[in-house]
């Protein structure tokens, strides 16, 4: 089975993260750039499926020149290859221009099963995966926790508040997992050197036939024009108790609507 | 703190990432649990395996990763800094899988990839319970029948026992000395060993340490390593690269241990500032730093005599003599910087301290380690 992996570099979720004054974009500069987190999921699904189906899986990466880095890494825990999607006219690009490119690249993978994480951490939009799957005219089975794969048939547990849905598909497809699917195996020694040595095949927006003007901040369907800090918190309310703390807690908490 | 190292390749620099990345999101967040209830981490080390991380120092051709011992021992370092025990576990892996590696013939090598991969955890067992540093007058018996090796006496302080799959047994098949002594690599299922009930030690308490019983174990005699009589001089090279990786062990400990300090006497306020500003702790932590550099300078420069095919048994020697010293001394600081929250769990350097004091014994006490060093000084 031929799967392609989508990956994308994101600024560390657990350190400070910040929009460029500028262009109130992502600041990836000087941020610490790691692979988004849920796409590690999708990568150890992948490889999964391919230790047991055997087949080849390819990462997919939009980003600059740096994500270099992140397809490096993804790449040791154990995929083929890896596609690099490259230009500096992406800078700014809204998610259906996104899922434009990356369609585009899909489009010449030939892959029978798509998987991405659920949602990124930094843009957490969460539609990527069935804008891809509407462009590419396929299947898109999101949020899975459980993905079963028999032949060209896909059976997928997708999570919800409630509980779970069982949903089938053919391939090809798009699937997008959250982190309760699998336990993402650490890259090895091993893997890191072999990493080295796979190759990564760059892509320009002219080798995928898309045109600047549709992407970045020109084809963008939406724009952020201003951004600002959440406010610390403030310190809350103290009851001291005077005889009377039990009362004032409760019409506290009357108040707030929590009883 | 993040130490400056200057590393023979770019694949050690990617390794030691590795090593951290493990350290910090698979051994830090379980230490002190798994120490509480005395649980071995054996999926943590099968995680270590898998990474590649339990064999660094044996050839590619055997399952290792051919990794110099420079390089090898600060990625014990780092895995020490974050949970001592799984640091040793590796160590004395390392040293468990060296008689075969070193010593054995191509059929026992063989053997060598499921030891190196991590799927098998190895022992080493020379200590018996009548003397450990007179390593060359023990008495477990080993005497030829047919095509086994039967085996008899009993080993202690064995690192492992319980949970090895494999045992290293340095056992008498000649006469009285050094000479008659062999060493055997036994499945851990054989008939006629058996593990005794765990040691209940001051610290390492997630690393069990028993002693074994032999009962005419039958071991194979294919399972002869380097031919009889030539078990002490195996187990005293063994014993050279042991002493370097508890010398590293012993840095990255007392480094654990100086960070904390550190970051707490920063952040405790203490007559209107914070307490590393008086100089008589701000001292003290200037002296552990300054220790912790040397020590690991100094296991370096032996690692790197071993490395270029140098002898290097008496710098291991210092190495380990000094490092583990060092750590008793930084870690028993550390709760002293800490006050009345040092000598409590709540905070680790109580376990630091109380973990530093088996590093000065083992793999030869210190005293052993003086009598290296001063009988080397004296044959000049």
């Amino acid at each position: 089975m031929n799967i392609v992996v989508l990956v994308k570099q994101v600024p560390d979720s657990g350190a400070d993260r910040n929009l460029r004054n500028d262009d109130n974009t992502v600041d990836r500069g000087s941020a610490n750039n790691v692979i988004n987190e849920m796409d590690e999921y999708a990568i150890e699904e992948a490889l999964k499926i391919k230790e047991a189906h055997g087949g080849e899986v390819t990462i997919l990466t939009m980003g600059p020149d740096r994500a270099t880095e992140s397809i490096r890494k993804a790449l040791s825990m154990g995929p083929d290859k890896a596609v690099h999607v490259v230009d500096d006219a992406l800078h700014g690009s809204c998610a259906v221009a996104t899922s434009k490119v990356l369609a585009a690249a899909l489009g010449q993978l030939n892959a029978d099963l798509v998987i991405c994480g659920a949602e990124s951490t930094d843009g957490r939009v969460q539609v990527m995966p069935h804008m891809i799957a509407e462009r590419l005219g396929v299947a898109a089975l999101t949020g899975a926790r459980k993905l079963t794969v028999d032949g060209g048939t896909l059976t997928v547990e997708r999570q919800t508040e409630e509980g779970y849905e069982v949903i089938t598909a053919a391939t090809p497809a798009v699937v997008s997992v959250w982190d309760t699917i699998n336990e993402p195996r650490y890259p090895s020694f091993k893997g890191i050197m072999a990493a080295k040595k796979k190759p990564v095949q760059t892509l320009s927006l002219a080798d995928l036939g898309v045109a600047p003007t549709e992407v970045g901040f020109d084809g963008a369907t939406s724009a952020v024009v201003e951004h600002s800090k959440r406010p610390p918190r403030s310190g809350g309310a103290k009851i001291t108790d005077e005889g009377e703390g039990g009362v004032k807690l409760v019409e506290f908490l009357a108040t707030e609507k929590f009883v | 703190m993040t130490v400056d190292r200057i590393l023979p390749t770019d694949e050690a620099h990617d390794l030691l990432d590795l090593a951290t990345e493990l350290a910090d999101r698979e051994l830090a967040p379980k230490a002190a649990g798994f120490e509480e209830r005395a649980e071995f981490p054996r999926d943590v080390l099968r995680t270590l395996g898998r990474a590649g991380l339990l064999g660094l120092p044996y050839p590619e051709e055997h399952g290792g990763a051919a990794q110099p011992y420079e390089v090898y021992l600060q990625v014990l370092e780092i895995l020490a800094s974050r949970w001592l025990a799984v640091a040793e576990a590796v160590s004395v892996h390392t040293l468990s899988c060296y008689p075969v590696a070193a010593f054995g013939n191509d059929e026992q090598r063989k053997l060598l990839p499921d030891m190196l991969g991590g799927d098998l955890l190895g022992a080493y067992c020379l200590s018996e319970p009548q003397g450990g540093s007179d390593a060359a007058a023990l008495s477990t018996r080993a005497v030829r029948d047919g095509d086994a090796y039967v085996v008899s006496g009993t080993k202690a302080w064995i690192t492992h026992a319980r949970v090895a799959d494999f045992y290293n047994i340095f056992c008498r098949t000649g006469g009285p000395g050094p000479k008659g002594i062999s060493c055997l690599l036994a499945d851990a299922g054989t008939a006629g060993i058996t593990p005794q009930a765990a040691e209940r030690t001051m610290g390492l308490r997630a690393s069990p340490v028993a002693q074994l019983a032999f009962d005419e174990a039958r071991v194979p005699a294919d399972r002869l390593i380097g031919g009889e009589g030539v078990g002490f001089t195996i187990a005293m090279s063994a014993l050279d690269s042991g002493r370097l990786g508890i010398a590293a062990c012993a840095v990255g400990l007392a480094q654990a241990a100086l960070d904390y300090a550190v970051g707490y006497a920063r952040e405790r306020q203490q007559f209107g500032r914070a307490i590393i500003d008086f100089q008589g702790l701000g001292f003290t932590l200037a002296d552990a730093a300054t220790q912790i550099s040397a020590a690991r300078a100094l296991t370096l420069a032996a690692a790197r005599l071993r490395d270029a095919g140098r002898p290097y048994s008496i710098e291991a020697a210092k190495a380990k003599l000094f490092a583990t010293d060092m750590a008793m001394r930084v870690t028993t600081d550390a709760v002293q910087v800490l006050g009345g929250a040092g000598y409590v769990a709540d905070h680790p350097v109580e376990r630091y301290m109380r973990e530093a004091k088996v590093l000065q014994i083992v793999e030869g006490t210190n005293q052993i380690q003086r009598v290296v060093i001063s009988r080397a000084l004296a044959k000049g």
